[in-house]
């Protein structure tokens, strides 16, 4: 367990290292995440690396620990309305309608555009 | 028990633990109530803590500053928990692999459209610049945007409270709008839940469907990528 924390720390560490060490415009634990992924897929190559946190679902189950209470890793962010009330009381209603407007109108144009696409390409596919 | 009980209270307010505590015991009940509701979209259990807990403050007139001292160790696993995210990616990578393009063309048309909608609804609004440029990154994960808020010079807190409430929204919306619209290719709607809607649609996709789940978390990653270079580039050419 504490290893398998460990292994995910260190992951993040190393991209954030990577991050501000050659200054990308990416969050340092995405490049986090793209390490610990190599690691589990050479881990199936190779099997030395097989160990530690590395065997047995040890990183595996720790990440599904975390990643099954994801949502309450935004609770103190989302508590921060409590400094914007006054700005809320001013703009709230305008603010609230147009975030409803735009999730709506995101989610619609991202679900059209993967269908129309996987339609395409399974067309694409037939054919050839 | 204190001859004194202000004086204990005054001792627990300033401590982390109480925050800690108020934070991770209101998201338990909050989620038992969203478990026993079947997961109901509107029994979300980040919007539910959210404000019992933003009350709570309110009511003792404890500041933002102080809950966050306790608050910030659950804070802080968001990184590790991005990092997390390599799990299921990784177990499910020949569904991945197999959806790559119409992932790509999504990634592109949601990640647009979600930052030019906001941007030019918040214009026609008449909304001050400053909010403007605040919620134009309302669809990337809480770190992220914060960190593009900053670079424009715009208010990251403000930010923050977008993000939460894009989520929110989006988490809630998503189901009952993809059943209405009779979408059940689970890959396509959990990746428009991770664009729209980041970490908190993925947290829904995952009550979900465990695939709707994955493509929801690969969605909020790579929209993480497109949103920091895309928002000043949209705010350059729409924001006067």
């Amino acid at each position: 367990m504490i290893a398998s924390l460990s292994l995910i720390l260190l992951c993040q560490l190393t991209g954030e290292v990577i991050v501000r060490g050659i200054g990308l415009p990416i969050p340092g634990p995405v490049v986090g995440l793209m390490l610990l992924l190599l690691l589990l897929l050479a881990r199936d190559r190779f099997a030395l690396l097989a160990r530690g946190p590395l065997r047995d679902d040890g990183v595996e189950n720790a990440s599904r620990g975390l990643l099954a209470n994801l949502s309450l890793l935004f609770v103190p962010a989302g508590v921060g309305v409590v400094q914007k009330l006054d700005l809320l009381a001013e703009h709230g209603i305008a603010i609230v309608v147009i975030l409803a407007i735009s999730v709506v109108v995101t989610l619609l144009a991202t679900v059209a555009t993967f269908l129309v696409a996987s339609r395409l390409m399974a067309r694409g596919r037939e054919k050839s | 028990m204190s001859d004194n009980p202000f004086s204990l209270w005054v001792y627990l307010s300033q401590s982390p633990l109480l925050w800690l505590t108020v934070t991770v015991l209101t998201y338990a009940l909050a989620d038992a109530v969203s478990l026993a509701t079947h997961r109901h979209p509107l029994a979300n259990p980040v919007l539910h803590s959210m404000w019992i807990v933003g009350a709570f403050l309110l009511l003792t007139g404890t500041s933002y500053a102080t809950y966050f001292a306790g608050a910030q160790f659950v804070h802080f696993l968001l990184g590790p928990a991005t990092v997390a995210l390599a799990v299921p990616l990784y177990e499910n990578r020949k569904a991945v692999a197999a959806a790559i393009l119409p992932m790509l063309a999504a990634l592109v048309a949601g990640s647009v459209t979600a930052i030019v909608s906001v941007v030019v609804l918040a214009e026609a609004a008449g909304l001050p610049r400053a909010v403007v440029l605040s919620l134009a990154p309302k669809s990337v994960t809480a770190g992220v945007a914060m960190g593009i808020s900053e670079t424009l010079h715009a208010d990251p807190s403000l930010t923050a409270v977008s993000v939460i409430l894009t989520g929110i929204m989006g988490a809630i919306i998503v189901t009952p709008l993809m059943n209405r619209t009779g979408i059940t290719d689970f890959r396509a709607r959990g990746f428009a839940a991770g664009i729209a809607a980041h970490g908190i649609g993925t947290a829904r996709a995952f009550q979900v469907d465990e695939i709707a789940g994955v493509f929801s978390s690969i969605a909020m990653s790579l929209n993480a990528l497109v949103t920091s270079l895309l928002v000043p580039l949209a705010v350059t050419l729409l924001v006067p």
